[in-house]
């Protein structure tokens, strides 16, 4: 084993900055090929309607038109796959309507893309794609997920009854659940919507594809979290061209947030037109198409009931849910509402029963899937929701009432796992101690303090707390697998020792902010005992690595590291085969370090340069050994990440208008061993702020014609640099005990952690005037709060 | 319809559609792909430059409407291969993420700290109101404009 040269657990400076900051990155729309040529497309007006007619005729005859598509032109190609199958409680599969890459017979929402006109030019694109005239007849339109279900409700599959595309329960049965309630003194129960929410990654979705005539081969450049799970989904699943022709990269992409990782249509119309045109052809998105077509998040009608008794100790969990899929499935649209919602149920706490029942719903509207957090954040805001709620109807402190329901400290080596009711095993955790540091952090007592005097003075103060836990770190292929997960998720990571010593890292999951180019090397630096300088990073083209899953679900480190440090353990074992002989010595008696292999308890030692210039120069060679220096490890993880953390939120509610002051906001977050503390905290940060922006200021608002009538960033409120206070953070260490770093994942804590606590802060701080508020629909703009005060007049 | 502008100090003479935003010259015609698009409605401040010294949202203007002016984009931000205050602070103090955002708000920044160079953090907030970055939180944006004017500050030679 090498000993550490110091760099992992450094805020070292982002080796990929220079570029972005100099202007000099490569986002997909910033590649124009030779010969380019650009897409547009028609898309549907009306959230449901059937499609009378498509006249392409006065279209194709304007300047630079190269070819018009539409849906009939691809009604032979399959439609775009869902990556994941969800069962019906009896057993049945999911309903997985086709999701074809243009509609021929009826439009299911608003943005459903009708046509794809090509031209020379983005204007001439858009000039002929405004003269494609589309006959529409209208339909009824259902864009509510507990509405769609209702009978006689507007059915946006004609072989989906009901709308229903799968009922789906977890835990304890429902039964043992009733039972469980009958002992409660008391029961908490809440009726909430967490809403729709846009990721609204500040770089549109953008594509440009070609074809090599010659060599028959496809490249397509996308904006995408996971190049290789793209073109396995394109090739093998829609297209039907082989894989080994098509190459698919990820280039720098300007945010992802859970929207960029699904497979799209327009990926693949453009990948198959790009043949037929024999140019390239680009499309990136407008901001208004953005809206309405990429993939969305959130979405829940839920009724949730926690029975306490008097103690305030939790008997039992009961939660109906509601699950909004819009018009078709996403890549992990089944997924988010069922595995990643269901199994956190049991949060931070030792809840003995346990039921969710999810119902997944299609509608007229856009297509639903992860978002960052995905699933967990629905989970801690339904369950942290609730605890605070409890709290005050029973007169308990919210600090206080935790504590008595964590699961104890154990670290997942010297004391087992935690077993949840929903399902997962917990990995290792200290749940009282975030709380506590949380806590200090605010002053509490103080605080209650302030609080009174607040209240005196006719003002209206509240904190909210939230502890949360997430599951990150997609996951052991087995059980993934059992999950209904039609992909193993393991990840691929190649060490690549050069000649000279010099190590480049082939990496199969994906950045797209999250800084892998700095993070990586700093653990490739310290095992290998050479500086960052002498390391490169790279990720993103499925030509250049064996495979990769991608980036989500907070993986990156905690998988794609791992592999990497799997590989670079094979290089080193095969470097003290090399250093041996050349020592004249046995491979047993050698030790790694500090980028020298030495024979133990000598200085007789061969630098890591000269073993690597040795395997590609063999002349001097271990006769049983192969040249080279190269390694490609897979690495499965054995069980899933469990960061885990507490978000405390202070506001301030004004009485007269309520208009919502986030007055300070702290976040004290769990996530296993970090590499680089900086990058961590640039993770919470984001991450927090769009948690507080589901809270206070965002959401997507369809009306009841589907029409999104927030489609513009002007309309549709994301936090800005004078919404936010200074965010206090810091970690704990628990470290995950089943991968070799120890990280569990930071990419989405902030998000999972955020948006309860701000709630809560404001529900504590409603009731402290007297108001005795049990929810506020989200965001808690200031006509909502006001509204809800009003109602509620002491 | 033709037009001259200066872009980071070289002049260039196209001829252009009238309808031709000026962001799409400087990026498919200029090629200076540094200056991104997020919303194409002015709401972002991704595609901000500086036109004629004053911080300007690209895609708000024709790029008829910038014919004799001079233009600064992010790739003219630098000078002699030496970041400039800005790009410096915004590596060190992590203000960066995935970057789409990051030269629009240098653009706008660098004006700021002309007219202010001494900012409080609410001023900075303040200033950085027409900017959308969905990565960073801000947090770290409005320390990278701190580190920035403090080293201004220290740059300035008192007389
Ligand atoms: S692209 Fe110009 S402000 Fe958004
Ligand atoms: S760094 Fe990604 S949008 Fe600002």
């Amino acid at each position: 084993m090498s000993t550490m040269n110091g760099m992992v657990g450094k805020s070292v400076k982002r080796v990929e900055d220079k570029r972005f900051v100099t202007g000099k990155g490569k986002y997909t729309d910033d590649i124009i090929l030779p010969l380019q040529t650009y897409a547009y497309f028609v898309r549907s007006p009306y959230a449901h309607a059937r499609i009378v007619n498509v006249d392409t005729g006065a279209a194709i005859d304007m300047p630079g038109v190269l070819a018009i598509y539409t849906g009939k032109d691809v009604e032979a190609i399959n439609g775009v796959p869902c990556g994941w199958q969800v069962n019906f409680k009896n057993g049945d599969t999911m309903k997985e309507p086709k999701h074809p890459l243009l509609v021929a017979d009826k439009v299911r929402h608003v943005g459903d893309a009708v046509a794809m006109v090509v031209a020379q030019t983005r204007e001439q694109a858009k000039d002929a794609a405004q003269m494609v005239m589309v006959d529409y007849e209208e339909l009824p339109v259902v864009v509510n997920a507990a509405e769609a279900v209702k009978p006689g409700a507007p059915q946006v599959h004609a072989d989906v009854p009901n709308n229903i595309c799968y009922d789906w329960e977890l835990g304890n049965s429902k039964a043992e659940v009733d039972q469980a309630m009958l002992e409660a003194a008391h029961i908490t129960s809440l009726e909430f919507v967490n809403q729709r929410m846009i990721a609204n990654a500040i770089e549109p979705r953008s594509y440009n594809a070609f074809y090599d005539e010659a060599n028959e081969k496809y490249t397509l450049y996308t904006s995408t979290q996971d190049p290789h799970l793209i073109r396995l989904l394109m090739s093998a699943f829609v297209l039907g061209i082989p894989e080994h022709k098509v190459r698919v990269i990820g280039p720098d992409v300007g945010g992802g947030f859970g929207s960029k990782g699904d497979h799209y249509a327009e990926e693949a119309l453009l990948t198959w037109a790009s043949q037929k045109v024999g140019r390239p052809i680009k499309w990136t998105a407008e901001r208004s198409e953005s809206f309405v077509s990429d993939a969305q998040g959130r979405d829940h009608v839920t009724k949730a009931e926690m029975g306490f008794d008097k103690e305030g100790k939790i008997l039992a969990l009961r939660v109906k849910t509601y699950a909004n899929q819009g018009a078709y499935l996403g890549t992990f649209g089944p997924a988010v509402p069922t595995y990643l919602y269901g199994t956190l149920m049991q949060g931070l706490y030792t809840t003995p029963k346990i039921n969710v029942d999810v119902t997944g719903v299609f509608t007229n509207t856009t297509v639903v899937d992860a978002y960052r957090g995905a699933g967990r954040p629905e989970a801690t805001y339904l369950l942290e929701r609730l605890i605070d709620l409890a709290a005050l109807e029973m007169g308990m402190d919210p600090a206080d009432i935790r504590f008595k329901n964590f699961v104890p400290p154990f670290d997942g080596t010297n004391q087992p796992g935690y077993q949840t009711q929903v399902a997962l095993l917990y990995d290792s955790g200290n749940y009282e101690g975030v709380l506590r540091k949380g806590l200090s952090m605010l002053g509490y007592d103080d605080f209650r303090k302030k609080q009174q005097e607040a209240t005196r003075n006719g003002k209206l103060l509240g904190v909210g707390f939230s502890t949360y836990i997430e599951a990150c770190g997609l996951a052991p292929s087995a059980v993934a697998g059992a999950l209904g997960a039609r992909a193993g998720l393991y990840e691929m990571g190649q060490v690549r020792v050069q000649p000279t010593g010099k190590v480049t890292i082939y990496t199969g999951t994906h950045a797209h902010g999250q800084g892998h180019e700095t993070t990586f090397a700093q653990v490739v630096a310290d095992r290998l005992g050479i500086p960052m300088a002498d390391i490169e990073i790279v990720h993103g083209d499925s030509d250049s690595m064996a495979f990769g899953m991608g980036t989500y679900g907070s993986r990156s480190l905690a998988v794609g590291g791992s592999a990497i440090v799997k590989s670079i353990d094979k290089v080193i074992e095969k470097g003290k085969k090399i250093a041996a002989h050349k020592l004249e010595a046995n491979a047993g008696d050698m030790e790694f370090a500090n980028g020298k292999f030495t024979v133990k308890g000598t200085d007789k030692s061969i630098s890591f340069g000269d073993v690597a210039l040795t395997a590609y120069v063999p002349h001097v060679y271990p006769a049983d050994l192969e040249p080279g220096l190269d390694f490609t490890s897979f690495y499965d993880p054995t069980n899933f990440t469990y960061p885990f953390g507490c978000h405390i939120a202070v506001v301030e509610v004004d009485k007269e208008t309520g208009k919502v002051e986030l007055k300070r906001f702290i976040a004290v977050d769990d996530v296993g061993n970090i590499i680089n503390p900086m990058i961590v905290e640039g993770q919470i940060h984001g991450g927090v702020a769009q948690g507080i922006g589901q809270a206070l200021f965002e959401g997507a608002e369809f009306d009841s014609n589907g029409q999104l009538t927030n489609a513009s960033y002007m309309d549709y409120c994301m936090p800005r640099a004078d919404d936010l206070p200074m965010f206090e953070t810091t970690n704990q260490v628990t470290p995950c005990p089943h991968n070799p770093l120890g990280a569990k994942g930071a990419g989405e804590a902030g998000t999972i952690g955020a948006t309860p606590a701000v709630v809560n802060a404001v529900i504590d701080a409603l009731w402290s005037g007297g108001h005795k508020v049990k929810d506020i629909r989200m965001p808690l703009t200031s006509e909502r709060v006001w509204r809800a005060m009003q109602a509620s007049v002491n | 319809m033709q037009i001259r502008v200066k872009v980071n100090g070289v002049d260039y003479t196209h001829d252009v559609e009238p309808r031709l935003l000026l962001v799409h010259y400087l990026r498919d015609v200029l090629r200076l792909t540094g200056t991104h698009i997020g919303c194409d409605t002015s709401i972002c401040g991704a595609c901000t430059v500086q036109v004629d010294g004053n911080a300007t949202k690209s895609c708000t203007l024709f790029a008829v409407q910038a014919d004799g002016c001079e233009i600064t984009t992010v790739e003219g931000l630098s000078t002699n291969g030496e970041l400039h205050a800005l790009q410096e602070g915004f590596k060190e103090m992590h203000g960066l993420q995935c970057g789409f955002c990051t030269p629009g708000i240098l653009m706008t920044m660098d004006e700021y700290l002309k007219i202010n160079p001494n900012p409080t953090e609410e001023e900075i907030r303040h200033g950085l109101k027409g900017h959308l970055c969905r990565c960073t939180g801000y947090q770290n944006i409005v320390k990278s404009v701190q580190y920035a004017a403090n080293k201004l500050k220290k740059e300035e030679v008192p007389v």
